[in-house]
């Protein structure tokens, strides 16, 4: 009964889409009906009073008061500066990771030196950093990226190094048949196999970097989205601290966005 | 009539050719070739030689250690007792270099399409992207039946082209010994027959070496000069049947028939 109700729909669905070539173009939207829905709660909640606008703002306050930041131009600094320190961050991280993944993928004594250390600092949290490369780095920026680096670089770190370790042991029999020789087998065989790997930890990387972010500028900055929620605490201004909560969905979903980009493009076999 | 069962296990490499002339250095040289996994021994004083430009196939059924005596020659397993040399060459010390292997998977580049596949073959002296090589790799492309798959990558290939390719890559190589471990098993009947012609036109026109491993008694008798029938666990040379029909063969020669039976006999069906 539950299977020729399938196929019944599964056919009306196809014949639906034969009829409307362009239905299953708009699908997407689906996904925005829920969170516009919660919006819309949201308003009606703060408008009826059971949340007091000094605690949660109307929607169209927070969007007023981006704008009008947004036409102040001092938006822009804030934003400009944090994903300057997330994409610095995450490139010195990414770089590491490669690095310290391909030679603990490669060479089992490194991996034997290396992978316990690292594996038991990835377990250190975000924050526990933070005093930590405050008194080593100052306030200035260094500190800010270094820190974004060490969230982008475990990610990276582990996906590469487990990655290149599982490359399949009978395509490298295959280069070793063929004597491709050490630097063609990793060329042509080790590296394009550990790709996915490579990407799955960059997206986590840029994810962290993120959080980390947040935990940079929270503590120790005069200015970035991070800045600019610990600001709209100290005054008062819940709008601020949604608005920043909201640029850094906006962002995080963007960065995230490009980073799956480029992965279904790299990895399209 | 080569041997008896009864008489090769005495001492089997009395019944195959190359050792009855001292003076011809045989191609591949297998002596007394005991390989061990842990506590199970695959192959067991295993004697074997196979002259320079002979095709012998290598018949036996599943778990006699068949394709861990490729593994062994192709230089892919470093620890064994005994002798196994490739133009008197130790294949551990670089006498497996001469060696091409077909494996009995595919075991292909996901990532790549057919041409650079089959390039992964091509000798390390030779640049892929030579346009000779590129020639030498479409001619092959076109041999193994897959005109027009050069760009395709091994995803879109059904399991019977993408040991076509297989099959190609091990012919790029252009090796003086080459290995085949069952490289037709996934074809069908038609496929097969076509794919086991064009092996005996380029194991004619290079005069190359070639041991094909198969658990299919028409193809060793169709194929081989002479059959290395292996049985029991561990592994030992049962006995070898020369295969007398004259090339190019007749897939219903009474010779062909006749040596059929001895090598089923020998398997003891």
């Amino acid at each position: 009964m539950a299977t020729t109700r399938e196929t019944e729909t599964g056919d009306v669905g196809s014949a639906l889409a034969g009829a409307l070539p362009d239905a299953d173009r708009f699908r997407w939207l689906l996904g925005l009906v829920v969170p516009a829905a919660l919006v819309v709660v949201w308003h009606l909640l703060v408008a009826t009073g059971v949340f007091a606008a000094h605690q949660l703002p109307q929607p169209l306050r927070v969007v007023e008061t981006l704008y009008g930041m947004a036409a102040t131009g001092e938006l822009w600094g804030h934003i400009a500066i944090t994903l300057q320190r997330v994409f610095f961050g995450t490139l010195l991280g990414v770089s590491v990771g490669i690095v310290l993944g391909t030679v603990t993928g490669l060479y089992g004594l490194a991996e034997d030196l290396l992978d316990p250390l690292l594996q038991s600092l990835k377990n250190i949290p975000s924050l526990a950093w933070v005093p930590l490369f405050l008194l080593w780095f100052g306030i200035g920026e260094g500190a800010k990226v270094l820190l974004i680096a060490v969230g982008a670089f475990f990610p990276v770190y582990l996906n590469l190094s487990t990655g290149i370790g599982n490359v399949s042991e009978d395509l490298i029999e295959v280069a070793e048949v063929y004597d491709l020789g050490r630097f063609e087998s990793l060329r042509r065989v080790v590296f394009p196999a550990a790709v996915p790997s490579l990407l799955v930890g960059i997206r986590g990387g840029v994810g962290l970097a993120w959080m980390f972010v947040v935990a940079a500028e929270l503590i120790a900055a005069s200015q970035g989205i991070g800045f600019l929620m610990s600001d709209g605490r100290v005054l008062a201004r819940p709008d601020i601290i949604v608005g920043s909560i909201l640029l850094f969905a906006f962002f995080g979903n963007l960065s995230d966005l490009a980073v799956k980009e480029v992965e279904k493009r790299a990895v399209d076999w | 009539m080569p041997s008896t069962g009864e008489a090769s296990k005495r001492d089997p490499a009395e019944a195959t050719l190359g050792s009855e002339d001292p003076a011809a250095d045989p191609a591949l040289a297998v002596r007394g070739l005991t390989k061990r996994y842990g506590d199970t021994v695959a192959l067991d004083e295993v004697d074997l030689a196979i002259d320079g430009g002979e095709f012998v196939a290598v018949v036996g059924p599943s778990g006699c250690g068949k394709s861990t005596l490729l593994r062994v020659l192709t230089g892919l397993e470093e620890r064994f007792e005994g002798r196994a040399a490739v133009d008197g060459v130790d294949v551990r010390d670089g006498g497996s270099d001469a060696v091409g292997m077909v494996f009995q998977e595919p075991r292909l580049l996901a990532w790549a399409d057919v041409r650079e596949n089959i390039a992964v073959g091509l000798p390390a002296d030779v640049d892929p992207d030579d346009p000779a090589a590129r020639d030498r790799v479409d001619g092959l492309i076109e041999a193994v039946g897959l005109d027009g798959f050069a760009e395709s990558r091994p995803g879109e290939l059904s399991g019977g082209m993408a040991q076509r390719v297989s099959l190609a890559r091990g012919l790029a190589y252009e090796p003086e010994v080459l290995l085949l471990d069952e490289p037709f098993s996934a074809l069908d009947q038609l496929t097969k027959y076509e794919q086991q012609d064009n092996l005996l036109d380029v194991w004619r026109e290079r005069g190359a070496t070639v041991a094909l491993v198969t658990h299919d008694v028409e193809e060793a008798a169709y194929l081989a000069d002479r059959v290395v029938v292996l049985g029991g666990q561990p592994g030992t040379v049962e006995t070898v049947v020369d295969v007398e029909a004259d090339r190019p063969r007749e897939r219903t020669d009474e010779a062909l028939l006749a040596a059929r039976r001895e090598i089923t006999d020998a398997l003891g069906v």
